[in-house]
């Protein structure tokens, strides 16, 4: 017996209809996600992709600054850039799904006139993208200590609690943006890499908030993943980044109740909007639209 | 189950917005249904007829809970479509034609499997269900093999199975055979009239533009044209209407163009309905008369206008006729105006 099935012998995931399509979706997003002919493309997709795009962000810092990886700076910056891998990753994973439901596997009509919890087949399809994201991550962190010798200080409590808010938070709003996604009938962007582009600038990823008008801040201050961000860099480089603020104004706990409370509300929202845009599209006959149509 | 009706309609009425650049004075909005009462009672195999663009696939969507009418109310096994949309799809399916749809890179079982998931089958009983219905259709050997390598029919086979897996009280199939060669598409029929006999309780609605189709399937069946339901009885009944009429087909020499000064074909005593089409090089006629007596005066008219008889049949009368009857065109014209409309 298969993993997946073995999990839906489980009673919970049997009986609960949004556990059921939630399993079920992850399963089949790791089915579609991991399908590469060949191991070799799917190790350069998973490890050297998002390594290389850090390094040209390191050869721009070390020639602008003569090689000083040491500043605490580098650090901020490094970290800030290797997690933001997964604000991608997750972010367009559910509206790639609703896109590739609707015109590539053309089954739309099936999935939505199926029995289930369709909100949470959607979030279930994100998992792939972020389980592959996490690790690209992890690989990614893991070769700029090796390679810079970027001291950690690793508090795993906090650094916990801030990956389970953050991909909560990342993963609904990857459903505001599928639930937008389902609207549009002629797609000329990815609607995921556009926010997922747009956010990088203000959210602290490449340079803390401070340097921003203060005018534009407010904008980083609205999304989550910009406390989430400067949260797990203070549980992965402790001393390193207070010698960098940001929000300092906020303890490390500060931070995560923050963080928790905006993913409550977004999460509060991605539903609101979810049942909104489904309605919307039955309203206007969107639901198996496609974009040549 | 008290309720005998599997599917009601009150006056649906669904109008589309046409999407994307307009230029001034085209319409914007489009009447795809145009106030259906439709009643479908339990246990029927029930066929809507009609030309593309007619609203069949429309009426499936509001049914199917995928889209919502503008006005009007729908009621599938009880349960209002559009309020009680989860007790609906608890009880539905819906399999349509011509699509190559499916997770290609899925094999047969992954994807049979997840979708009986979905519907909250045990893992135990969709199993077997699986197996089963696989037997019947001939597919039990492709199971392990991806679906992006199973060819068209093999592909729709298992578009069925999915459909009936799940054991629905009403199954709603769109265009099932389009595409289909004429083996994959008997295999197709037998097994849904096969799964009919066995359960007498369940509804089925299927849509087609087959007139063989649906006088060979249905219990009963709606001619549906510009959102209309025109007529609605069982075949036979349908046919029998015309049965005190003769109808003839007659393949003559090119008629030419249309006699201007009023001394048309449909004039001839005794003639009730005529339709012309031009065909390779010669003129058919499908002809319906009053009686029988009437044929030596058409043949009379046909002299005068210089054609000449190449064959003359006289024939039951089919759904076609029907479909002339109660819409003044022949099914594959009625297409053709539709194609030339858009
Ligand atoms: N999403 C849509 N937006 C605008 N117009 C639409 C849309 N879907 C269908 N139509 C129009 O509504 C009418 C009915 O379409 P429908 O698909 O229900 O017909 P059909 O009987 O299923 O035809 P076919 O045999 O081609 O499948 C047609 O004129 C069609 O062009
Ligand atoms: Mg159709």
């Amino acid at each position: 017996m298969t993993l997946v099935q073995r999990l839906h012998n489980i009673p919970a995931v049997n009986q609960s209809p949004a556990l059921r399509a939630f399993v079920t979706a992850a399963w089949l997003g790791w089915q579609i996600e991991s399908n590469w002919a060949r191991p070799f493309l799917f190790a350069v997709y998973v490890i050297a992709r998002p390594i290389s795009s850090v390094l040209i962000l390191v050869i721009m810092y070390s020639v602008i600054t003569n090689g000083a990886t040491g500043e605490p700076i580098f650090a901020f910056i490094y970290f800030g850039n290797a997690l933001y891998i997964l604000v991608n990753s997750v972010v367009t994973g559910v509206s790639w799904a609703v896109i590739e439901d609707r015109e590539h596997y053309r089954v739309a009509k099936q999935i939505y006139t199926a029995p289930m919890n369709t909100y949470a087949y959607l979030l279930g399809r994100g998992v792939a993208r972020l389980i592959i994201g996490s690790v690209s991550v992890l690989i990614t962190l893991t070769f700029g200590v090796l390679a810079f010798r970027i001291p950690l200080d690793i508090n795993v409590l906090l650094f916990l609690a801030a990956t389970i808010f953050g991909l909560a938070s990342l993963s609904a709003l990857g459903v505001i943006l599928g639930a937008v996604t389902m609207q549009t009938a002629r797609l000329q962007t990815d609607l995921g890499s556009l926010v997922s582009g747009g956010l990088y600038l203000f959210t602290g990823a490449i340079f803390p908030l401070d340097v921003l008008p203060s005018w534009l801040q407010p904008v980083g201050y609205l999304f989550p993943v910009t406390y989430w961000l400067e949260v797990t860099r203070r549980a992965l480089l402790g001393a390193h980044a207070a010698r960098f603020p940001t929000f300092a104004a906020f303890s490390d706990w500060g931070l995560i109740g923050v963080l928790a409370l905006m993913t409550a509300l977004l999460w509060l929202a991605s539903g609101w909007v979810y049942s909104a845009a489904l309605r919307r599209s039955k309203e206007e006959g969107l639901i198996d639209i496609e974009t040549n149509f | 189950m008290s309720n005998p009706l599997a599917i009601e309609t009150q006056d649906v009425r669904r109008i589309y917005k046409i999407r994307g650049p307009k230029t001034k004075g085209e319409p914007t909005t489009r009447v795809a249904l145009d106030g259906v009462d439709l009643q479908v009672k339990r246990g029927e195999l029930f066929g809507l007829l009609g030309p593309n663009g007619a609203g069949k696939t429309t009426l499936i969507k509001i049914l199917a809970t995928l889209l919502l009418p503008s006005s009007g109310t729908a009621r599938v096994d009880g349960f209002d479509v559009v309020r009680d949309t989860e007790e609906v799809k608890r009880r539905i399916s819906m399999v349509s034609g011509g699509e190559t749809s499916g997770y290609g890179l899925l094999t047969v079982e992954e994807s049979l499997w997840m979708f009986a998931r979905f519907y909250g089958l045990e893992n135990k009983v969709a199993k077997d269900r699986i197996a089963a219905m696989a037997q019947i259709m001939g597919l039990e050997e492709r199971m392990r093999a991806k679906i992006s390598d199973l060819s068209t029919g093999l592909r729709q086979k298992m578009n069925f199975i999915r459909g009936f897996v799940t054991d629905p009280n009403v199954v709603f199939l769109d265009e099932p055979t389009l595409g289909l060669d004429v083996q994959a598409a008997r295999d197709v029929r037998g097994f849904v009239r096969q799964w009919m006999d066995d359960h007498p309780d369940r509804t089925l609605l299927l849509t087609t533009h087959y007139m063989a189709e649906a006088d060979e399937m249905c219990d009963r069946l709606a001619i549906i044209d510009s959102g209309k339901l025109l007529v609605c009885d069982t075949p036979a009944n349908l046919k029998r209407s015309l049965q005190t009429e003769a109808v003839f087909n007659l393949k003559v020499a090119p008629l030419g163009a249309k006699p201007k000064d009023g001394d048309l074909l449909e004039a001839v005593p005794g003639v009730s309905r005529v339709n012309v089409a031009d065909v390779n090089g010669h003129t058919e006629l499908a002809l319906t008369l009053r009686a029988e007596d009437a044929l030596p005066e058409v043949l009379a008219y046909l002299t005068r206008r210089g054609s000449s008889l190449i064959a003359l049949e006289k024939r039951e009368p089919t759904l076609e006729d029907v479909f002339i009857k109660v819409t003044g065109r022949r099914l594959d014209q009625a297409a053709d105006a539709e194609k030339a409309a858009e």
